[in-house]
């Protein structure tokens, strides 16, 4: 019970990901209203920024700026600033993600305008006719 | 100057796709021009890069802004993205000229907008074909994407949905891709391929877990953006309801890219030792790209309408490239990428051929080919030799590379993709003769005839000639002449390109 309990809490960030991961999978998969699949949409990509954002982390690391001892001297070990390239690669995929939400929300709100609707099914049904 | 010809095959789209958003009251004939001429530009820069490439045989590596890899980010042209990007840049161009008409009428309050969109899907497109590391790949496929629906959308009333579909699908597909690069990332502390394939190589990462489970959901998503059989469903009613233009922009080219990626991850990050020594998975592909071939197959039989008929014949190409790639041996390469290439230009010619058809009788069933030998000769002529080169008629390039796939099959004793392959034939055999003998004997009486964009005809019962425009008709034989040519100069293309990047190991 106890190396369970370990083997959770010594990866809970994994763990917070992966929970996220599949709410946002359910809610694409299995909700209704298209609304609320963007809003799956989100949290999935979320969680994967998470899961990127959370392996940089060092314990005791600061910033990843170069920082000088009292005597001007650099403070020139990894151990001693967070993994930047982790960060910036996820400022890239935010910007992407967003975009994606802004085009989906877009073309959520042609299909509003053209069927009435944003139920999938009252759409499938007002396509059928 | 001809240093920088990698960096100018997608910086002159780009460029391109700011300024067509700038342009819009100088009018639509200045965007077109603008379109057409970056479209060139970028094609040229593809070609003397090919050409180095062939004449030095060795891949060439631009480094952006001369940061060194793998910190910086870096541009790679080999033989295998030399022969992409140029057909990248040819189906663009064509599918460009061809645009004139249709995307007039689809979009005539702002055509600029919609061209920046078109240039800014080549420009992605032309990235993934060069990117030298897995991120920036990520990004100009979320670029393409962001793009195409953008472009899918203008299809207006049912492309709605259709494209909400794509996107929510394409965003796992995309999604899932990330997360695969994440698990590498961690494992390995590297984004740059070369650096990565190094790396992955080591005794100690055979065994990884991570590394597996990373392969896997990158492959995944890969396949569900090239829309493989099952993960296919988005495609046609995606691809169907978009705007000629569109249609022939990206039914081409945003499956066969895709498919390329998925060989770049398998063969240069990744190696043909690893795949099918350590993941348990990789013998069941072929049985998917099996079913994929068929069901497509079966699946085009049953449809009506000409362009939901095509994008399911689509899907089934998309089988017959995936089983060629997990085949495992040089033939069976040989023919996935031959065919990469070859289904661009005849997915292209499709497209355009019925696209012309549409356009000139309004109608998208089958109906609409009724004696359409005798109307427009030249479209029909080109849908001859697309239709031909599906089905696998030498000399179109469509026969060399199914005869590749099937050379390759037998070598690996994958009897059912054999199968597969001559079934899916046999069906397309089917499929075509059946518009053809319409096209050929058909009733010339029918409405078909008078409806339509241009002026109604007012022959009595006599035949008239009417094709279509010529900015339609010469991008249409010029594909068509395409396809014939890469069919005949079959033996130089895999001489001087495939070869050189059949990957280790085979």
């Amino acid at each position: 019970m106890d190396e369970f309990f370990f083997f959770i809490v010594a990866k809970y960030n994994y763990w917070a990901s992966l929970i996220l991961l599949f709410i946002g999978l359910y809610g694409m998969i299995a909700k209704n209203n298209l609304m609320k699949k963007i809003i799956g949409m989100v949290i999935f990509q979320t969680a994967i920024l998470i899961f990127f954002v959370s392996i940089g982390v060092k314990w005791g690391a600061s910033v990843p700026i170069i920082r000088f001892f009292p005597d001007k001297q650099p403070l020139l070990d990894a151990t001693a600033y967070a993994n930047p390239l982790p960060h910036v690669l996820i400022l890239t995929a935010i910007v992407v993600g967003v975009a994606v939400l802004g085009v989906a929300l877009a073309i959520l709100q042609n299909i509003q305008r053209i069927h009435g609707t944003i139920e999938e099914d009252e759409i499938l049904e007002d396509m059928r006719k | 100057m001809m240093d920088q010809t990698p960096v100018f095959i997608i910086a002159i789209p780009l460029f391109a796709s700011l300024l067509l958003t700038l342009i819009g009251p100088l009018g639509p004939r200045v965007a077109y021009g603008l379109l057409i001429g970056a479209l060139s530009l970028s094609l040229g820069a593809s070609l003397a890069t090919m050409v180095r490439v062939v004449q030095t045989g060795q891949a060439i590596h631009y480094y952006m802004g001369d940061w060194l890899p793998p910190m910086g980010i870096e541009l790679v042209i080999d033989h295998l993205s030399a022969a992409v990007l140029v057909m990248i840049g040819v189906c663009a161009l064509l599918s460009g000229i061809y645009s004139m008409h249709t995307a007039g009428q689809d979009n005539h309050d702002r055509l600029n907008n919609y061209y920046a969109l078109f240039s800014l899907l080549v420009t992605g497109l032309l990235g993934m074909a060069s990117a030298g590391d897995v991120f920036n790949l990520y990004v100009l496929l979320e670029i393409s994407a962001l793009a195409s629906y953008g472009l899918l959308a203008r299809g207006g009333g049912k492309a709605y949905f259709a494209t909400f579909k794509y996107l929510v699908m394409g965003t796992i597909g995309a999604c899932f891709y990330l997360l695969g690069v994440g698990y590498i990332y961690i494992m390995t502390g590297s984004l740059n391929m070369a650096d990565l394939a190094d790396i992955l190589s080591r005794e100690s990462l055979q065994e990884s877990v991570s590394i597996r489970i990373g392969f896997t959901l990158i492959i995944l998503g890969i396949w569900t953006k090239m829309a493989l059989f099952p993960l296919h469903a988005w495609l046609p009613n995606a691809y169907s309801r978009a705007g000629t233009a569109t249609a022939c922009l990206i039914a081409p080219l945003m499956t066969k890219v895709s498919v390329y990626i998925m060989l770049r991850m398998m063969f240069t990050v990744f190696s043909a030792d690893y795949i099918f020594n350590q993941i348990a998975w990789s013998s069941l592909v072929i049985y998917m790209a099996s079913a994929a071939v068929v069901l497509g197959m079966i699946t085009a039989f049953a449809q009506r309408d000409m362009r939901k008929m095509l994008t399911y014949i689509i899907v089934a190409e998309i089988g017959y490239m995936t089983g060629g790639a997990w085949l495992a041996n040089t033939a069976g390469y040989t023919g996935a990428v031959y065919h990469i290439l070859a289904d661009g230009l005849m997915t292209l010619s499709l497209f355009m051929a019925v696209g012309a058809i549409i356009y000139r009788t309004g109608d998208t069933s089958a109906n609409a080919m009724q004696g359409i030998f005798r109307r427009m000769p030249i479209t029909a002529a080109v849908f001859l030799i697309g239709a031909a080169s599906i089905v696998g008629i030498p000399p179109t390039c469509g026969f060399f590379s199914k005869w590749y796939l099937l050379q390759g099959a037998v070598q690996a004793g994958a009897w059912i993709f054999v199968a597969a392959l001559l079934i899916a034939g046999l069906m397309a055999a089917i499929i075509f003769f059946r518009l053809l003998e319409a096209a050929f004997f058909g009733n010339l009486d029918d409405e078909g005839l008078s409806v339509g964009h241009s002026a109604p005809h007012s022959g009595t019962g006599a035949v008239q000639m009417r094709e279509a425009p010529l900015t339609m008709l010469v991008p249409l034989a010029v594909a068509g002449a395409a396809l014939l040519g890469l069919g005949i100069y079959t033996n130089e293309v895999v001489t001087y390109l495939i070869r050189w990047s059949v990957p280790a190991g085979f």
